[in-house]
């Protein structure tokens, strides 16, 4: 599952629901543990997948903009737990 | 300076916001009827003891600082110094009276949507009605003409018949008392269920009421040329899904006889969007006084309930808003709107915010000769993220000040350690509740001129996104964006 979100408080939101299950115990996957490894696609393991030009074009604005550390830290610490 | 014509009528002006008003109405009964609630409490019934136990008093929804802001009793900047959250440090002397417009209780709004309908669609009942029409009796806004409009209501006996048909939907108050029903316009058409006729009236009574205080505010009423309806509403039968025409629809209540009028569609931007259209209409000389108005967004409300019963958070979204923007020649004084400052997203432009923003910030900016540290203040989707945290959407202004902030240090016009900086000096906190055009840069409208007119502030740019991929047609994005100057008092030309 790769994310976009723009903070590391709604990336964590939404790994929890794809891993453990939706927090709110409210959508379709309350109580349903996935498991499923999340990353950020600012995350290095992933942004180095893509072309980089068109890397550059479409996250490099947004790479200067987010808190790609903090976003990669919440989501390596949830991918370690899982 | 440009002349095409000898004649004053038709000399090129410079277009001017003369004033703009802000209408708020709290309804916690109507809560439970937008898209989310709605949908969550019919899967999960026993949802709605828990939904209505969050449910806001009107106090609550006055005293809340963000409120507050809309309605122009505090500064966005005020709520820096308000502490986290904000719904448990209500402002001890808040009004529902503001500078920009008024905070309405559930009852009066309801009688509002009963003046509003002329199909016999809306039943209150007679003792709720009786108990209104004495409070809308004291209200500035409110004539004999309204109260007639109003009517006597009906006995709640009629209203339970006419909801044992399963198509009438019931109104309650906060504390879940039934006082009204709102019945299908017509059997064996979608477009005209109950639904989507409480949603119609409740946008043709919060535009009324954000133009009303307009009028109030500006005066001349019968002097306006035409309206132009911001809003994301869609009016229509089964032969016209969406055809209009709520601005009309909303002047008629405000004594706009001759005004013509027509609505402006483009998702959450809308409202900017017809902003531009009207400066390009008072510039032209074919009208000489245009009105944007829009009521609000009633599927939104309590969009992101579920994040605030997750933290025991009041519904934040318990509100409907409005907004009325009146546009005029020079008058040497109002901000004016740069007409060689308009951004537009094209259809050639890309979806990523990187094409996004060039378009509507960076080009524009490239044209009139000024830098990203030139723009006193950017207003963009100011959503309060009180809200919108609570359920992972993050904090909306904080990253749109932060992306333009970052394509200020793309150009080298700002060093990357100076971003938080740029955000701080040249953004504000959200303060809008999630009613989508409404929030998209049009609260900050206000506060602005307020500052241009007492020499505080030089510009503002306003910059709206709007979302097309939501109604299936396209993938593409949509944006417009205009800069609000300080009148420097010269009359006349281009």
């Amino acid at each position: 599952m790769v994310l976009g979100a723009p903070d590391a408080d709604s990336a964590e939101l939404y790994a929890e629901t794809v891993t453990e299950g939706d927090p709110s115990w409210a959508g379709a996957l309350a109580g349903v543990s996935l498991g499923l490894p999340v990353f950020h696609i600012m995350e290095p393991v992933i942004k180095d997948q893509i072309d980089p030009a068109l890397a550059v074009e479409h996250l490099g604005l947004m790479e200067i903009a987010l808190d790609v550390e903090k976003i990669s830290g919440v989501l390596e610490r949830l991918r370690k737990s899982c | 300076m440009y002349i095409v014509s000898s004649s004053a009528h038709h000399q090129p002006t410079k277009p001017v916001v003369q004033g703009v008003s802000y209408f708020l109405a709290h309804v916690p009964g109507l809560t439970c009827h937008g898209s989310k609630p709605s949908r969550e409490i019919k899967k999960d019934p026993p949802l709605r003891e828990s939904f209505r136990s969050h449910l806001r008093t009107f106090e609550e929804a006055v005293a809340y600082p963000p409120n507050q802001v809309f309605i122009g009793n505090l500064d966005p900047d005020d709520l820096a110094h308000v502490p986290s959250p904000w719904y448990k440090h209500p402002v001890r002397d808040g009004s529902r009276w503001g500078l920009f417009g008024e905070i309405m209780p559930e009852d009066e709004f309801y009688g509002m949507m009963k003046i509003c309908d002329e199909f016999q669609l809306l039943l209150l009942e007679e003792g709720f009605v009786r108990a209104v029409a004495v409070k809308l009796r004291q209200h500035p806004l409110f004539s004999d003409a309204d109260l007639l409009r109003l009517g006597n209501g009906v006995s709640l006996a009629d209203i339970e018949r006419q909801l044992a048909d399963g198509a009438t939907l019931p109104m309650y108050d906060r504390g879940g008392r039934l006082v009204g029903c709102v019945r299908t316009g017509h059997e064996e058409d979608p477009n005209l269920t109950a639904e989507i006729l409480m949603e119609n009236l409740s946008v043709r009574a919060s535009g009324a009421l954000a133009l009303r205080h307009q009028v109030a505010a500006t005066g001349r009423a019968e002097a306006v040329d035409f309206l132009l309806g911001g809003g994301e509403e869609a009016v229509g039968d089964r032969y016209n899904r969406g055809g209009g025409n709520m601005a009309k629809a909303i002047g008629e209540l405000c004594g706009c006889s001759g005004a013509g009028g027509a609505d402006i569609k483009a998702f959450c931007s809308g409202t900017v969007h017809a902003i531009v259209v009207a400066a390009g209409l008072v510039a032209s000389g074919i009208f000489s006084d245009v009105v944007v108005v829009a009521g609000g967004s009633f599927a939104k409300l309590g969009m992101k309930f579920q994040g605030h019963l997750r933290h025991d958070m009041p519904i934040l979204e318990d509100v409907i808003a409005a907004i009325a923007v009146r546009v005029g020649r020079d008058d040497g004084k109002s901000p004016v709107i740069r007409l060689d400052s308009i951004g537009k997203h094209e259809i050639g432009s890309g979806s990523s915010q990187q094409a996004i923003f060039d378009k509507l910030i960076a080009q524009p900016l490239d044209r009139l000769g000024l830098k990203f540290t030139q723009i006193d203040k950017y207003a963009t989707e100011m959503h309060n993220p009180e809200i919108t945290e609570p359920q992972g959407s993050g904090n909306v202004p904080r990253t749109n000040y932060r992306i333009i902030g970052s394509f200020a240090v793309l150009r080298g016009e700002i060093q990357r350690a100076d971003l938080d900086r740029f955000v701080e000096e040249h953004g504000m906190l959200g303060f809008s509740s999630t009613q989508g055009h409404i929030a998209s840069a049009v609260p900050v409208l206000g506060h602005a001129i307020r500052k241009m007119l007492s020499g505080e502030r030089n510009n503002t740019m306003f910059v709206a996104k709007g979302s097309l991929f939501l109604g299936r047609m396209t993938q593409l994005a949509d944006g417009m964006s205009f800069l609000l100057e300080r009148n420097k008092g010269t009359q006349g030309g281009v």
